[in-house]
């Protein structure tokens, strides 16, 4: 299956009078990093929260389309649905983990609905049935494995909240990737991250990317992360795309820096010229 | 500009001036509030009138002693430092009662099996233990709901009576199911006769009755959290009491059901009769026998509690319960369905609550409303708090001390309140997050190590 993962068509989010996001389109590609960047409040976190079901959107679509060729509207799926059904995964912002579980137990409420599964909805992991049993083992195989990808094996015992700011953030992507995702929606991974860490989390999306096909969509400050894994780059303000195309296209548009310096468009060409 | 920074411990390092200061307020405090309570004193006189007089001597008293005392408690404060359990439990000690800790629960068990042995002649230790076991098990029921799901219920009550009033009446009645008859209405309703099994029939029928209610509550206050959540549940509670107590051609109202039947041995009675079970044994009857049935069957149904709590929070659901009181939000984020957790955990809390009210009706042999008002679900409440929100061997201690420690204060007569509240009042600036505030993982590869309280939520509804 070819062509975009996710479409989103004329997304529009109003808020009373407030449109945060306005007949915003966008396509994020399979098996491919697309990054979501633009200056605080242009409505970045407004569209990840429509993707993920948190917010109704006020009009428009947002199509995700899975490797077997099904669709999905998930502009009209619950919230608990989105993951569940349309196996979108998503990180917070500000870090939501369950900081008095363990990592590993983190990881294990991830596996949630298979487990649930597995369990014959509590009734055949109450009497310790067999096949439970191995569903444990095998989920707290595939915690394992995401420890040790994100480096956590060792402080896998230890309370999630008792782990350092960046361990957290790692955390929190490995318990996104235990849901099995089709689409890994990372709200600002690298906020708060030193160089070597943001460093280390771009080599962690991309092997994301590599070897599990798992498509990423992010939103991210760190410009060092952004053009380096990057495949394809939206940019946004005041709630409607300005610019969008490979790392090295959106970086030279002047429409970009005017927006992120906070100058109208005239003066960003005149620095870019002046500057060159 | 730099303005200097404030001193960082300016509370601590209070001179006098504060503390008199902080000492003054307390006592125009009191002043204004005793001045009524104690300083004026009114009765009805003689014909109906209005009577009063004033002590001023005593409301200076109190004054003084609330003076007197907030001087005392402000020193006291400087002296230990903040009030935090880190602090005030030395690590030494910290040790000490994790090693306790690793002995109490199998010794307090072997103990628990042997009390009918050892206190066989002591009818009012025997009674005593009974009521212990059955608040141990609303404390372990209660605990599904409010330590591992964070759902503040104040209501849990409402379970426990409609658990104790659906054996009282299906018992009395026997259980109904339609019959077809060949004239009009076609159908009628018949009662099948239980005999000696009713409880054990109808004890499960109290439980899922009990849960069925549970569901019923929980939907309307999924969308509820907090203080929002408490005072529906609140409602709840008493919802139920008042009808229980109106509802007078079903319940019987305030007089409430009375000879309801006691449990037989697995349907030999616990009579003096030929049938019973002394005469099957061929031993002399005694009427302790019965109570000694009796304290081992809620002790089967607290373990069986208990077992069942263990088991689910090592089941997805039981982490998933666990999860929610954590962050809600990431539990939708990852595909958690928030409405059928809070629903099964409000249903498992209150299928608990049923068995121990079917239990209690069988025990007692008369139910009214009069035993389910706020006190008890407060008292539950109280229990799980004090435990230690989601342990459950802080919760059997914390039983034993609510109903036990209160039977021990029986000499302090009215002071006997007094006393427990100004222990409780200890207890909670001493361990803050109750007895067993620490938290043990549901799984783990390398080491099972506790999670230090300060980690773990309460859950915000």
């Amino acid at each position: 299956m070819s062509g975009p993962i996710l479409a989103v068509d004329r997304l529009s989010m109003r808020f009373g009078g407030i449109v945060a996001v306005n007949e915003l389109s966008f396509a994020a590609e399979r098996r491919k990093i697309t990054a979501l960047i633009g200056p605080n409040g242009a409505g970045k976190t407004t569209v990840f929260n429509c993707i993920t079901g948190f917010y109704k959107p006020t009009s428009g679509t947002i199509h995700l389309t899975h490797d077997d060729g099904s669709t999905i509207a998930l502009e009209r799926l619950n919230d608990f649905r989105i993951s569940k059904q349309a196996k979108v995964a998503r990180t917070f912002q500000n870090i939501r983990l369950f900081p008095g579980m363990t990592a590993l137990e983190n990881l294990m409420v991830a596996q949630h609905n298979a487990l649930m599964r597995a369990s014959g909805l509590t009734f055949l992991g109450l009497i310790g049935a067999p096949s439970w049993r191995q569903a444990e083992e095998r989920a707290i195989n595939l915690s394992t494995i995401w420890l040790r990808r994100v480096g956590l094996i060792d402080r896998a015992d230890d309370a999630a909240g008792n782990l350092p700011y960046g361990d957290q953030r790692r955390l929190e992507i490995a318990r996104a990737m235990c849901t099995e995702p089709a689409l890994l929606c990372l709200d600002e991974p690298a906020a708060g991250l030193n160089a070597r860490e943001s460093g280390a989390l771009s080599e962690l999306l991309l092997s994301i990317r590599g070897e599990h096909g798992t498509s990423i969509l992010l939103i991210e400050h760190d410009m060092s992360v952004v053009m380096e894994i990057s495949d394809h780059v939206v940019v946004m303000d005041y709630g409607v795309k300005i610019a969008e195309g490979t790392p090295q296209h959106v970086r030279d548009d002047p429409k970009v820096i005017a927006a992120y310096l906070g100058a109208d468009e005239q003066e960003a060409i005149a620095v870019m010229e002046s500057g060159t | 500009m730099n303005a200097p920074l404030p001193a960082p411990s300016y509370a601590r390092t209070s001179g006098a001036a504060f503390i008199l200061k902080k000492a003054v307020i307390s006592a125009l405090v009191a002043a204004l509030l005793f001045s009524l309570m104690i300083g004026v004193r009114t009765e009805a006189g003689p014909q109906g009138n209005l009577i009063y007089w004033t002590r001023f001597g005593e409301l200076a008293s109190i004054v003084a002693i609330v003076f007197g005392g907030s001087i005392i408690i402000e020193l006291l404060r400087q002296w230990i430092g903040p009030a935090g359990a880190g602090r005030l439990v030395p690590p030494w000690l910290q040790d000490a009662t994790a090693v306790a800790g690793r002995w109490l629960t199998p010794a307090l068990l072997a103990f628990t099996f042997l009390i009918p042995v050892i206190f066989y002649n002591e009818r009012y230790i025997l009674d005593l233990s009974i009521l212990v076991l059955t608040y141990v098990m609303l404390g372990w029921g209660l605990n599904v709901v409010v330590g591992l799901a964070g759902l503040l219920d104040l209501g849990y009550v409402a379970f426990y009576a409609v658990g104790a009033y659906s054996y009282a009446l299906l018992a009395q009645s026997g259980i109904p199911y339609p019959t077809f008859i060949s004239e009009p209405p076609f159908v009628s309703v018949d009662f099948l006769q239980l005999g000696t099994w009713a409880f054990w029939v109808l004890l499960p029928v109290s439980g899922i009755l009990a849960a069925f209610w549970g569901v019923l509550l929980g939907f309307p206050v999924l969308r509820l959290r907090g203080d929002y959540l408490a005072i529906v549940t609140l409602a709840f509670g008493e919802i139920i009491r008042l009808v229980l107590i109106n509802w007078q051609s079903l319940t019987g109202g305030p007089n409430g059901v009375t000879g309801i039947p006691r449990p037989s041995f697995f349907g030999i009675p616990l009579t003096p009769g030929d049938d019973g079970l002394a005469a099957k044994l061929g031993i002399e009857f005694s009427p302790t026998h019965r109570i000694v049935f009796l304290f081992y069957v809620i002790l089967a149904l607290a373990l069986l509690t208990n077992w069942v709590t263990i088991r689910l929070r090592r089941l997805p659901i039981g982490r998933a319960w666990e999860a929610l009181r954590e962050d809600e939000v990431a539990c939708r984020a990852l595909g958690i369905n928030i409405t059928t957790t809070k629903l099964t955990a409000f249903a498992t809390g209150a299928m608990f609550g049923g068995f121990a009210g079917a239990f209690f009706a069988t025990r007692q042999g008369f139910i009214s409303p009069e035993s389910f008002t706020f006190h008890e679900s407060a008292l539950v409440l109280a229990i799980v708090v004090l435990g230690g929100m989601g342990s459950q061997l802080g919760v059997a201690l914390a039983a034993l001390a609510m109903i036990g420690g209160f039977e021990l204060f029986r000499g302090l007569d009215q002071y006997r309140m007094l006393v427990f509240g100004f222990a409780m009042v200890l207890l909670m600036i001493w361990r803050p997050r109750g007895l067993v505030g620490h938290r043990a993982p549901t799984v783990f590869l390398e080491k099972n190590q506790a999670i230090s309280s300060d980690l773990v939520k309460e859950g915000h509804g």
